[in-house]
């Protein structure tokens, strides 16, 4: 067992997921890790979800949620539960696509990672990966190249974002039935979390929205949150969720055998390469930040 | 005895059984993990198992034989130097930075792989070891820290090639935590050597050589293996009660300054070397092959198909030539020199006064031709010399089962040169002996064929070889970037009689360049460092950033639309059609 990690100011006042909300069982306590934090939760007969500091409480066992009085701030947001050790924000970081009507909203399930939350992270935004890792579905070689793309850390929204990232995919979504070059846009709206953006196969006009929710339950062990919000008529959510599911399979081996497991923030840690432009840029804003938890800083 | 991260002492780290073909095996040493493998020459490579880019460890990597390919972005890297050749997402760029695995020093002796922490002296392996025949035993992991393991290996002494009872048994230590072992009984006498591999803190491998080969070689493994066994459980039960060891924490060692930023416009270096002429000879009518080998014996700097090194000849003259060799031979570099009577004595200089054993200064490899590894049809062609660089690009497609054709245009049979490697390469090569002049184009237009995604073509040689090759593909539809040619010299009478201002961004000067003099040779009496090779617009090394005016290009490096851009020029040769010029230098 390792000893815990010291958990950062910016750190302890985000919200952080723990569950979602459909597989959290009404009256009976669920238990979970965050930031080295044991957890209980729970929902009420309304549905409401209540999550405090686990004592002696077991998974599994019935509760009355009256007697729980010490609550640690909650909120639901795209499916999740989200609580925090700190000052949360009002809001949870938004995704407005989520609210349209059509939509076909799902999580895709939580998976435990043997990795740091912000390693995670960056891997979603890596494009240069696909035909190694999600070969023959996300990419495929000899089609490797990754295209110039656009960063920018948006002050007024305190996120990063990467636009007209172009890659060659031989079978981009479960609708998709031939090779396309794919565009994405990739956000960065919370240190854990990182929305992306894809063209959508069903309609050229939209795009296809997949998140992804990182619960550190410490700095090297992390469960990863997926969701989805697909324009696609045709497929079931059994074959969405499949599909998601084997992608996040294929990174989960590699995730667990990148050392050190925690995010270097130092420059001179590892070599970037143009196709790492948005990496660069995301470390660079967890160490303006001064996100530790997960994190290698860099050296004062 | 602590354990120390910087211990430099030789320890035994694999079986040579752990290596077999185009496996790549997990190692560990003093806490530091290891990819060990072997390439198909039968070096074996002992690197840190952590790929440079992003950290991922390279022991789940593909050993392709002459390099080894990250899992997570197929990165590859060179066998001996651990030097990175590809980079898959800038396919079309050549890794001109020298992002380098770490390495740690190998010896294969005995069949163990030996390997220590960089630093650590020659191997010297334990006495009488080179008089021995050793038969290596099954490695014995354990739970359990070093030292433990070695006192508990020398208290239990054994016979190692009998099990008479009555053998009287002695343990002698050897450095490196090793422990011989000698049993002598009214049967004879039998010896074995045991190390500790120390792994980290609390964990070890036991590896045993037994002197001589037994002739009931599975039963003496078995017998080994229950001794082994049964040492084991009682060390470990032994650890279990205590207090486990802090593991042992190695540094990763930080990226060179240049590496953790991304330069755009990479200037060769102008580092050379000495290397000796290992061999020398005629390969086919009028071409002289030389190879090339570091001094020490060590492996010469990776490099890259389509790579070229500058040889500094005796007469003071410098030239260019292709490294012809496959993917991770980097123990020579094979050249390929043509007598060439109208050139300024380079060749003739190499191939007339050059023996073997002689040293010559080299440049290190660099490239200027680099070799794309994403296409759906890679075409190859070569005229006469051309051959060289191609030969090399042919190589190491072929060994990573990358699809790709060879046109090799000679004028006649005996002007094949490197016939062994081209034949080795076998259908994928079409030889085109004595075609008439007329009937060039049409060979390569039905060659080439109408372009289609992903399709490119190299060409090298003669350049009213790759004026008909250019305009063909560009007939044909193949846009510029689909077509990649190396001039070997630039053939064009270079005009340098006008007169205009530089200005130089970075270094915040001026410089006014008459006629008759180079922008290269304006910079270098200004007291700058620039690195230059061919000197004619050929080669690509003196490429520099146009920020402002319109240069007069001359030179055969760029193509079209890369002269149409105007934002590069090489300044051995360009100058300007406008007043001012702004340099990014």
């Amino acid at each position: 067992m390792t000893t815990p990690s010291p958990i950062d100011a910016v750190t302890r006042d985000l919200w952080q997921v723990i569950a979602a909300v459909d597989e959290t069982p009404v009256g009976v306590v669920s238990t979970t890790l965050l930031l080295d934090q044991r957890l209980a939760f729970s929902r009420d007969s309304e549905g409401n979800p209540v999550v405090w500091l686990r004592t002696n409480e077991e998974h599994g066992d019935e509760i009355d949620l009256a007697t729980v009085t010490a609550r640690l701030p909650v909120i639901i947001g795209y499916g999740y539960i989200w609580t925090s050790f700190g000052n949360p924000p009002d809001h949870l970081f938004p995704i407005p696509e989520y609210a349209e009507s059509d939509r076909v909203n799902m999580s895709c399930g939580s998976i435990g990672v043997g990795s740091s939350a912000p390693r995670i992270v960056e891997n979603f935004l890596d494009m240069g990966h696909f035909p190694y890792v999600h070969t023959d579905i996300l990419g495929a070689e000899p089609h490797t190249e990754v295209k110039e793309y656009d960063v920018e850390v948006s002050e007024e929204r305190d996120e990063v974002l990467a636009t007209r990232c172009r890659f060659f995919q031989p079978r981009a979504a479960l609708s998709a039935t031939e090779g396309i070059e794919v565009e994405y846009i990739y956000r960065v709206p919370h240190p854990f979390c990182s929305v992306l953006y894809k063209s959508c196969p069903e309609d050229v006009s939209r795009q296809d929205v997949i998140a992804i929710f990182l619960q550190p339950m410490t700095a090297e062990t992390t469960r990863a949150h997926l969701l989805q919000s697909m324009i696609d008529s045709t497929s079931t959510i059994t074959d969405l969720r499949r599909f998601q599911q084997t992608i996040f399979g294929q990174d989960k081996p590699i995730l667990e055998n990148q050392y050190p497991k925690r995010l270097p923030l130092d420059p001179r840690a590892e070599t970037p390469i143009r196709a790492d432009k948005s990496a660069i840029a995301y470390r660079r804003w967890l160490s303006q930040k001064g996100i530790t938890y997960g994190t290698i800083p860099m050296a004062s | 005895m602590t354990l120390s991260t910087t211990d430099t002492t030789w320890y035994p780290v694999a079986s040579s059984t752990d290596l077999p073909l185009r496996h790549v095996f997990h190692g560990q040493l003093l806490g530091r993990e290891l990819a060990i493998w072997r390439a198909d020459d039968g070096n074996v490579n002992v690197w840190e198992n952590r790929c440079l880019h992003r950290g991922v460890r390279l022991s789940i990597g593909i050993n392709e034989g002459g390099e080894l390919k990250c899992q997570y972005h197929g990165w590859r890297y060179a066998n001996r130097s651990a030097g990175c050749t590809y980079i898959p997402a800038h396919p079309a760029d050549a890794p001109a930075r020298r992002i380098t695995n770490t390495t740690y020093p190998v010896v294969e002796a005995f069949g163990l792989v030996w390997s220590a922490n960089n630093g650590a002296g020659e191997f010297a392996p334990f006495a009488d070891a080179e008089a021995g025949d050793w038969f290596a035993l099954r490695p014995v992991p354990v739970n359990a820290p070093a030292d433990a393991v070695i006192e508990a290996l020398e208290q239990f002494a054994f016979a190692p090639a009998d099990d008479d009872f009555r053998a009287e048994t002695v343990a002698e230590r050897l450095p490196g935590l090793g422990i011989r072992m000698t049993a002598r009984s009214v049967k004879g006498s039998s010896s074995a050597v045991f190390f500790v591999q120390p792994v980290d803190a609390g964990r070890s491998v036991i590896r045993g050589l037994l002197e001589g080969t037994p002739e009931d070689a599975i039963e003496r493994l078995h017998d080994h293996n229950a001794t082994l066994t049964a040492l084991r459980d009682r060390l470990e039960r032994a650890a279990a009660r205590k207090p486990a060891p802090e593991p042992l924490t190695p540094s990763f060692e930080k990226v060179s300054v240049e590496l953790s930023t991304m330069p755009e416009i990479t200037i060769g270096s102008a580092l050379t070397l000495r290397a000796v002429v290992k061999r020398k000879w005629a390969t086919a009518a009028g071409i002289t092959a030389f190879e090339l080998a570091a001094l020490d014996g060590n492996h010469l700097p990776t490099f890259q198909p389509g790579a070229h090194i500058d040889v500094h000849l005796p007469n003071g003259l410098s030239r260019q030539y292709s490294i012809t060799n496959g993917p991770g031979e980097l123990l020579s570099y094979t050249i390929g020199v043509k007598r060439d009577l109208a050139s300024k004595g380079g060749s003739e200089a190499l191939i007339d006064s050059v023996r073997e054993g002689d040293v010559l200064a080299i440049s290190e490899p660099r490239n200027n031709f680099p070799l794309r590894r994403d296409t759906i049809r890679t075409v190859l062609i070569a005229g006469g010399i051309g051959i060289t660089p191609i030969l090399s690009m042919a190589r190491f497609l072929a060994k990573s089962n990358l699809p790709y054709e060879l046109h090799y245009i000679v004028r006649s049979q005996d002007q094949i040169a490197f016939r062994d490697q081209i034949d080795a390469l076998g259908a994928n090569v079409t030889l085109h002996i004595g075609l008439p002049r007329a009937a060039i184009a049409e060979t390569i237009s039905k060659t080439l064929g109408a372009h289609s995604f992903a399709q490119h073509v190299y060409i090298c040689g003669p350049g009213s070889l790759l004026e008909t090759v250019r305009s063909t593909a560009a007939d044909l539809g193949w846009p510029d970037e689909a077509v990649h040619y190396e001039y070997f010299r630039n053939d064009r009478v270079i005009d340098d009689s006008s007169a205009f201002e530089v200005e130089l961004a970075r270094s915040a000067m001026t410089l006014h360049i008459p006629s008759g003099k180079t922008i290269l040779e304006v910079m270098r009496e200004a007291g700058l460092q620039v690195s230059s090779s061919c000197e004619q617009g050929a080669c690509g090394t003196c490429l520099t950033g146009v920020m402002e005016g319109t240069p007069d290009h001359q030179d055969v490096y760029l193509n079209a639309s890369e002269k149409r851009a105007n934002n590069c020029i090489m300044t051995c040769v360009s100058r300007s059609l406008t007043p001012r010029l702004v340099l990014d230098i």
